[in-house]
């Protein structure tokens, strides 16, 4: 096994001195002492410095004398039955986001939803969430919401709207439409049905932003069914995608992840792992799972889909643009040959899509891997409706426009023009929570609730349901899209009362009803039916329409969603995921054009300076047919060369929210005007662009060096094959470093079993590898070995099942009140994220075919013998008898020695009062844009359980003691010992892929102690094991199934110099 | 002065300042003597009166009728020890007061016991005219005690005089016989400016307001003793302690949740539809600490007007919706912890089976709910120290298999909240 080399960016590999300063440093800013220079400077500071003193006690006595507030206690008027003060409820529900789909559990405190979790009882999601569905709890609490309905910009009542907009349906003689994104909910198409039933005028049009309309008439001609098929990546040994980035933004990623992640679970008595192969353009979290990768532009992704079809049915060898596409089509072919295999592509063209589904059938995957029978519902959209519907309003031709869900002006390629037509139209009305770019041209605005607020439901497939209810009541003055529906229908029935009688009726009386909304879905018995379908396609119709491709521009743009901001909508306006670093490029709060090192030496970013180690990027301009913006240059290792990629989901209008708002000087751009028609569809790529350099420079918050190790090694990865060959390798490899210090050192030299390391001819026999665990705990240190009576927590954290994907990153941050410091501070190396994923490349930058990148979930690792603890002056940090690292808020001084001292860089120091600013006037810190989480409203989402810190104090990773808190004490209750899986970590709960561990180790029928110390055993390491500070938390070794892993070599070492 | 007189001096000198030391340190030993009434109030007040009987039997004189002196320490170190050894005099007690175990207090010695003992057995009533039994002057016991500190500081003081006295009689003589014999004088500085003098009364001032201030800012908001008006006058006495309504009826949080929970106004609905008045006027009138009359009717029907009660029609005001028209009655919040401090009632009443009188004291004597305990964090961890799981009782602690050995083995007699970690850090803080 070799140890590759890893860098977390191109300024740690190569090590430039701008950069070592930056790392030496672990606070990268001088003390804020920059406020007093006038007082440093004045002619008698020491007087004046006095006089502060004497002034600041005086205050403070003065303060601290004043009587204690009076505080009420006020009990409920008249006490719910069902709640108890102090005590969560929880009621199972649904997210559903434009077709988006997760079973979800609402946890609510006195009334209030402060923590989403996955509904485990679904059969599509299975308890998985992802990082947007943590974090839409935050949206309930948004303060850019509209509390009142509209009318022409002002507020008006429901009455009055209703009204107005009935009378102008009933006068309306042209075509009206109702615009919508997907609509999962059927007890909703019922009611647009009977809407139009009332306005037979009124035509539905389904609309995605991100549009899949491509697959979907694929389908239709393939095989007759115009919808989406459901994809079982768990019994697929072969994965094969073009362009799809299933794992983060692609479809239903939940669910694929979570199938996804049963064929990567391999252990040392079960050697089976799926290989994956990924062609892609950018770097997507997909690419950086794949065991193979390989890059080309998007045009050229038509030209892969037909050689891999050729190469699977005829044989014939590929001749793409690079001999690694050539090489990957001819192995993912002779692989697909074996059974088992699945391919997918993100392209939305029909031709390409054609392909895909002759290949899915020439490799037998209908009815296995790809299921005909249970379809999915998660996309409808058609971009030719769309496009008639842009066209008839161009026209003049429509009497009405009603819009629900999505936001054409900011979304669609020609939005601008759109929303100039909308004036024109009598009755337009936005059904839109917030003021959005679409909202704002609609005379009317009738807000529809929070899905938090909402009675609903969800039909992800054809008879898989799922049913929403509200965990709290509205808010505000907003109404349910439906009940505004039935109102201007004439219906006097509210829709709560209608969705009842909808369900009961369906489901056959009210105890099957009571029982479906208890348990959030209501599902065929047994495993979900799979079935094939006859293809039908023209293939080669389909090829020849690829082959007639025109080749782009010299430099190709990628418009993508990124994992936390999705196609826009809400989530621009929320500042969890607006600080989320992005797996890829760990960048937060804007958006930027991603490039490869190479093309962006060309443009003009240096990358041994400027470029890498300030946070200032040089900017570029993309021009395409009228339409520049002007992005900073983000480098990531792994673009081809030739491709630039922006995400969406940026530059929104300043009444979106103000997370959201964007100017010149922040919050990115909007690149949805780069989508491009075929005619037929819209392409996510743009080939007529011109790129230029500017003399700009602009600020982005990347936090990819933050917190580094300084090229120590804290991972291990090796091959399939060499895993395979000797499944003790990595044991192997841990005696050679930690062997040596299992006996005491002050035994003979010469003792007979004095272990050695097995470079000094020491043995790594079978007895010593079982007891190195235990005999390294003992014996490598003088301190006494402190055995936990009862409980010993521990965590275990799968490098390969993890995607990297964040949902633990954004379940930690609502679970743990953790603050959002804004992009400044991020700048500073002050984000508080508790767990972070820090993501490593190797390989050589210069080649984006030869990256490989590994995930790593980075915590608190409770160390028992942790550095942190023995350097607090007042013990602030201290360890507790069950093997947590405890952190006491109200006993730290913030001297900030344990950050300093924690090799694994997890705490995190209050600089500024995130939570409680507020409470002074003219006291907020920032640019505006994270400002919006110091109200009353938006903290309503904080945890009670959970301290809200203030300034001045370090905090990190509690394991969530809280939760155990909770499981021992409800244990304690029932007067029986605590069971594996009662206590479970947010992150734990939150991961789609269920990477995360964690139990009480000293518990001998627990996962986490089987997993350690069977089943696991041989991928089990700990980071920084060597230094002795016995963490809790161990890893799992990533195995990827690949012939080589790259880099690690000496000629490696002058890698920069050489290749760039 | 003759030379001969000075040995004589100094040592009378010397044996005047050893006897004030001595004094001092009489003092000081007498108070570090186990202070019976300390220990009392902080440990048994909550289930004990010296003259009656509470949860626990009247304890005046209770020494008196134990079967030997030795059997106090028993009963008190682990009750249910001796119970179970089937002492009769034990059981008999146990059965007499319902079956209520007493909390076991391992960490009392036998000198603090029997400080306790004495306190109780020279307990005599507060002399009370008008205030009502609930609101006695905490500090009546205290008056002998204080008699017999002011004869010694006294003492003091008078001997301190008489040594200063001495000292300058003694440097007077000396500069006299010095003015006799020739040798010149050192010129003597004033009192005020002595630099000694100077420095101790600089130290003094500095230990003693330190001290003050220390005193003082652990002090802050910490209410000890908080009786805030509350909107409406409800008597703890009148509703637990009288009419002897269990605590759990209104207050069902506490075995299930963090919070023991204010009943809603409906939940005193459910008795205050029938009980309209206040009937017991007669054996026990309302009065404030104030000396003010309560009228218990008159608060009743303040009650009505939270709970949206119409008393004439005896029905609930409605709106037009059907739903009761109640207004939350805003009480004012009398135990409060700083927010970093979690506190989990239904971890101590449900699973530590700790009595609600162990921190809110004669909670069933208090008509006007005050602050029991300080709520200091030193009070929470001296419990926890002392106090003993339910170890045998509840199946949760077979995990620790170590103390089952030690308690089987004879090594332990006990575990305490602190051996299972309960004084760490974040069992409260987090």
């Amino acid at each position: 096994m070799s140890q590759k080399q890893y860098w977390k960016g191109l300024e740690e590999l190569n090590n430039t001195s701008a950069h070592q300063q930056v790392v030496e440093n672990e606070f990268k800013e001088d003390l804020p002492f920059g406020l007093s220079t006038d007082l440093m400077d004045a002619t008698t500071p020491r007087r004046d410095f006095l006089k502060f003193l004497g002034f600041s006690t005086l205050a403070a006595t003065l303060v601290a004398s004043c009587e204690m507030p009076v505080r009420k206690a006020i009990p409920y008027a008249i006490k719910p039955e069902d709640i108890t003060p102090g005590v969560p409820n929880y009621y199972a529900s649904t997210f559903a986001d434009n077709g988006d789909y997760c079973a979800i559990v609402i946890k609510t405190r006195d009334g209030r939803p402060i923590k989403i979790e996955g509904n485990e009882l679904s059969s599509v999601t299975h308890g998985g969430t992802s990082a947007r569905v943590q974090a839409s709890v935050l949206n309930l609490y948004d303060k850019a919401r509209l509390r009142a309905p509209l009318a022409d910009g002002q507020e008006a009542t429901y009455e009055a709207i209703d009204r107005r907009i009935k009378e102008g349906l009933e006068a309306n003689k042209q075509t009206a439409y109702l615009l919508t994104g997907t609509i999962l909910s059927p007890s909703t198409r019922d009611i647009i049905t009977q809407f139009t039933t009332k306005y037979p005028n009124v035509k539905h049009v389904v609309y995605d932003p991100v549009s899949y309309s491509g697959m979907i008439l694929a389908n239709q001609a393939s095989y007759g069914k115009a919808t989406l098929p459901t994809y079982h990546f768990e019994k697929a040994q072969t994965i094969v995608s073009l362009g799809a980035d299933f794992l983060g933004t692609w479809l239903s990623p939940i669910e694929f992840a979570k199938g996804y992640s049963k064929g990567r679970r391999i252990s040392a008595k079960n050697l089976k792992l799926s290989k994956h192969y990924q062609f892609e353009a950018n770097h997507t979290i997909s690419g950086a799972n794949a065991d193979h990768r390989a890059t080309c532009k998007p045009s050229e992704m038509g030209a892969v889909a037909v050689a891999l079809y050729n190469a699977l049915t005829t044989g014939a060898k590929p001749n793409l643009s690079s001999p690694k596409l050539n090489e990957l089509v001819e192995n993912a072919a002779a692989d697909l040959k074996k059974g088992n295999g699945l391919v997918v592509s993100g392209s939305n063209n029909v031709s390409v899509q054609t392909v895909i589904n002759a290949i899915n059938d020439k490799a037998g995957a209908n009815g296995n891997t790809v299921n005909w029978t249970v379809t999915s519902n998660y996309k409808q959209g058609m971009d030719s409706d769309m496009m008639a519907l842009v066209a008839a309003v161009k026209a003049g031709q429509v009497g009405a426009l009603m819009i629900h869900g999505v936001n054409p002006v900011y979304e669609y390629a020609d939005g601008k023009a759109f929303g100039d037509m909308l004036a024109k139209i009598p009755v337009t009305v936005s059904f839109a929570d917030r003021l959005d770019e679409t909202a704002q041209k609609c005379k009317y605005v009738v807000p529809d609730h929070n899905f938090l607020e909402s009675w609903g439901d969800a039909e992800p497939k054809p008879g898989y349901f799922s049913l929403m209810q509200p965990g709290i009541a509205p808010l505000f003055k907003t109404r349910a899209m439906q009940d505004s529906l039935m109102t201007w229908a004439g219906s006097t029935q509210t829709y709560g009362d209608y969705w009842k009688n909808y369900w009961s009726t369906k489901l056959g009386g009210q105890e099957n009803f009571d029982k479906a909304l208890q348990d959030g879905v209501v599902e065929p018995a047994g495993e979900m039916v799979n079935g094939g379908a006859a293809f039908t396609g023209n293939v080669a119709d389909a090829i020849g329409k690829i082959q007639a491709m025109k080749p782009g521009s010299a430099l190709e743009l990628v418009v993508y969603q990124k994992v936390s901001m999705g196609h826009g909508g809400v989530w621009s306006n929320n500042p969890w995921l607006h600080e989320m670093p992005d797996p890829i490029t760990k960048a937060t709060w804007d958006n930027y054009a991603c490039l490869s090192p190479l093309r962006a030496k060309e443009l003009g970013a240096e990358l041994t300076g400027q470029n890498e180690v300030d946070a200032k990027k040089h900017v570029i301009s993309i021009k395409s047919n009228g339409v520049e913006v002007q992005l900073p240059i983000v480098v990531v290792p792994g673009m081809h060369n030739d491709v630039v990629a922006v995400a969406v989901g940026y530059g929104r209008d300043a009444k979106v929210g103000m997370a959201a708002a964007s100017d010149d000087t922040k919050g990115g751009k909007n690149v949805y005007p780069f989508l491009t028609s075929n005619g037929v569809t819209f392409d996510a790529y743009n080939t007529n662009i011109t790129v230029d350099k500017t003399d700009k420079l602009y600020e982005i918050a990347i936090t990819q060096t933050h917190h580094s190790y300084e090229g120590r090694p804290v991972l291990h990865e090796m091959t399939f094959e060499e895993f395979s060959k000797d499944t003790n390798i990595l044991l192997k490899e841990r005696f050679e470093e930690v062997g040596k210090f299992t006996e005491m050192p002050w035994q003979p030299e010469n003792a007979e079993d004095k272990r050695k390391p097995v470079s000094e001819g020491g043995e790594p026999t079978e007895e010593n590898l079982l007891t190195m665990d235990e005999k390294f705990r003992e014996n490598g240190t003088l301190y006494p070995n402190y055995v936990a009576p009862g409980i010993k927590w521990g965590m275990s954290i799968d490098l390969n099942s993890c995607i990297g994907c964040g949902a633990c990153v954004m379940g930690c941050q609502a679970e743990n009140n953790i603050s959002v410091v804004g992009k400044t501070h991020v700048l500073l190396a002050h984000e508080m994220h508790w767990l972070r994923i820090d993501r490593y490349f190797s390989g050589k930058p210069d080649q984006p075919d030869s990256i490989q990148t590994v995930f790593q979930p980075m915590l608190c690792q409770h160390c028992d013998n942790a550095p942190c603890e023995n350097v607090c002056p007042v013990s602030a940090t201290n360890h507790s008898s069950e093997g947590l690292n405890q952190m006491a808020y109200n006993r730290c001084i913030g001297t900030k020695y344990c950050a300093n001292n924690c090799p694994y860089k997890v705490r995190h120091f209050n600089w500024m009062d995130w939570n409680g600013a507020d409470c002074f006037d003219d006291n907020i810190y920032e640019d505006g844009r994270r400002d919006g989480l110091n109200d009353d409203l938006t903290r309503m989402v904080l945890n009670p359980d959970v301290t809200v810190r203030s300034r001045g104090v370090m905090e990190k990773c509690s394991f969530c003691v809280q939760r155990l808190q909770d499981a021992k004490l409800t244990a304690k209750k029932l007067g029986r010992p605590m069971k594996d899986g009662e206590a479970r970590t947010a992150c734990q709960q939150s991961c789609p892929t269920d990477a995360i561990v964690f139990g009480n180790v000293n518990d001998k029928e627990s996962a986490i102690y089987k997993l350690r110390t069977q089943q696991q055993r041989e991928r089990t390491f700990y980071v920084l094991e060597q230094i002795h500070t016995l963490p809790n938390v161990n890893y799992l070794a990533k195995v990827r199934n690949t012939e080589v892993i790259v880099g690690g070599d000496e000629k490696l070492d002058d890698m920069m110099n050489l290749h760039i | 002065m003759p030379e001969s007189l000075k040995p004589l001096f100094r040592r009378l000198a010397h044996s005047a300042i050893i006897f004030v030391i001595a004094l001092f340190a009489c003092n000081f030993s007498a108070f570090a003597a186990p202070d019976g009434k300390a220990l009392f109030q902080s440990n048994c007040a909550s289930c004990h009166n010296p003259l009656k009987d509470a949860t626990g039997p009247a304890l005046q004189n209770v020494d008196k009728s134990f079967p030997s002196h030795d059997w106090v320490y028993g009963w008190v170190h682990n009750s249910s020890a001796v119970i179970a050894s089937g002492d009769k005099f034990a059981n008999d007690l146990y059965n007499k007061f319902g079956k209520t175990q007493m909390t076991a207090f391992p960490a009392l010695s036998k000198e603090e016991i029997d400080a306790i003992l004495k306190y109780v057995d020279d307990y005599k009533a507060p002399v009370t005219a008008t205030a009502p039994e609930g609101s006695s002057n905490p500090n009546a016991g205290a008056a002998q005690d204080s008699s017999y500190n002011w004869v010694y500081v006294m003492v003091t003081i008078a001997l301190l005089t008489l040594a200063i006295i001495l000292w300058r009689a003694n440097v007077s003589l000396k500069r006299t016989s010095n003015t006799i014999e020739g040798v010149p004088n050192e010129k003597e500085i004033p009192f005020m400016r002595n630099k000694l003098v100077i420095a101790i009364v600089a130290i003094l001032v500095f230990v003693f307001a330190g001290y003050w201030m220390v005193n003082g800012a652990i002090g802050l908001g910490r209410q000890q003793n908080y009786q805030p008006l509350q909107p409406i006058f409800y008597s703890h006495k009148v509703h637990a302690g009288i009419n002897q309504i269990n605590c759990l009826y209104c207050h069902a949080g506490a075995e299930k949740s963090r919070q023991a929970m204010i009943p809603s106004p409906n939940i005193c609905m459910n008795c205050h539809k029938q009980i309209n008045s206040y009937t017991g006027e007669a054996d026990h009138p309302l009065v404030t600490a104030e000396g003010k009359h309560i009228d218990g009717t008159a608060q009743i029907q303040e009650l009505y007007k939270y709970a949206g009660w119409n008393p004439e029609t005896k029905q609930y005001n409605r709106d037009a919706k059907g739903n009761i028209k109640a207004t939350p009655i805003q009480w004012v919040k009398i135990h409060n912890l700083p927010d970093h401090v979690y506190f989990n009632h239904s971890q101590h009443v449900k699973v530590g089976q700790v009595q609600c009188q162990r921190c809110h004291g004669p909670i069933q004597e208090m008509d006007e709910v005050y602050q029991f305990a300080p709520l200091s964090m030193g009070w929470c961890i001296n419990c926890h120290r002392q106090t003993q799981v339910q170890f045998a009782n509840n199946d949760y602690y077979s995990i620790f298999e170590k103390y089952h050995q030690e308690l089987k083995t004879g090594k332990r007699t006990g575990v305490t909240v602190e051996d299972i970690g309960g004084t760490e850090c974040q069992k409260c803080h987090y």
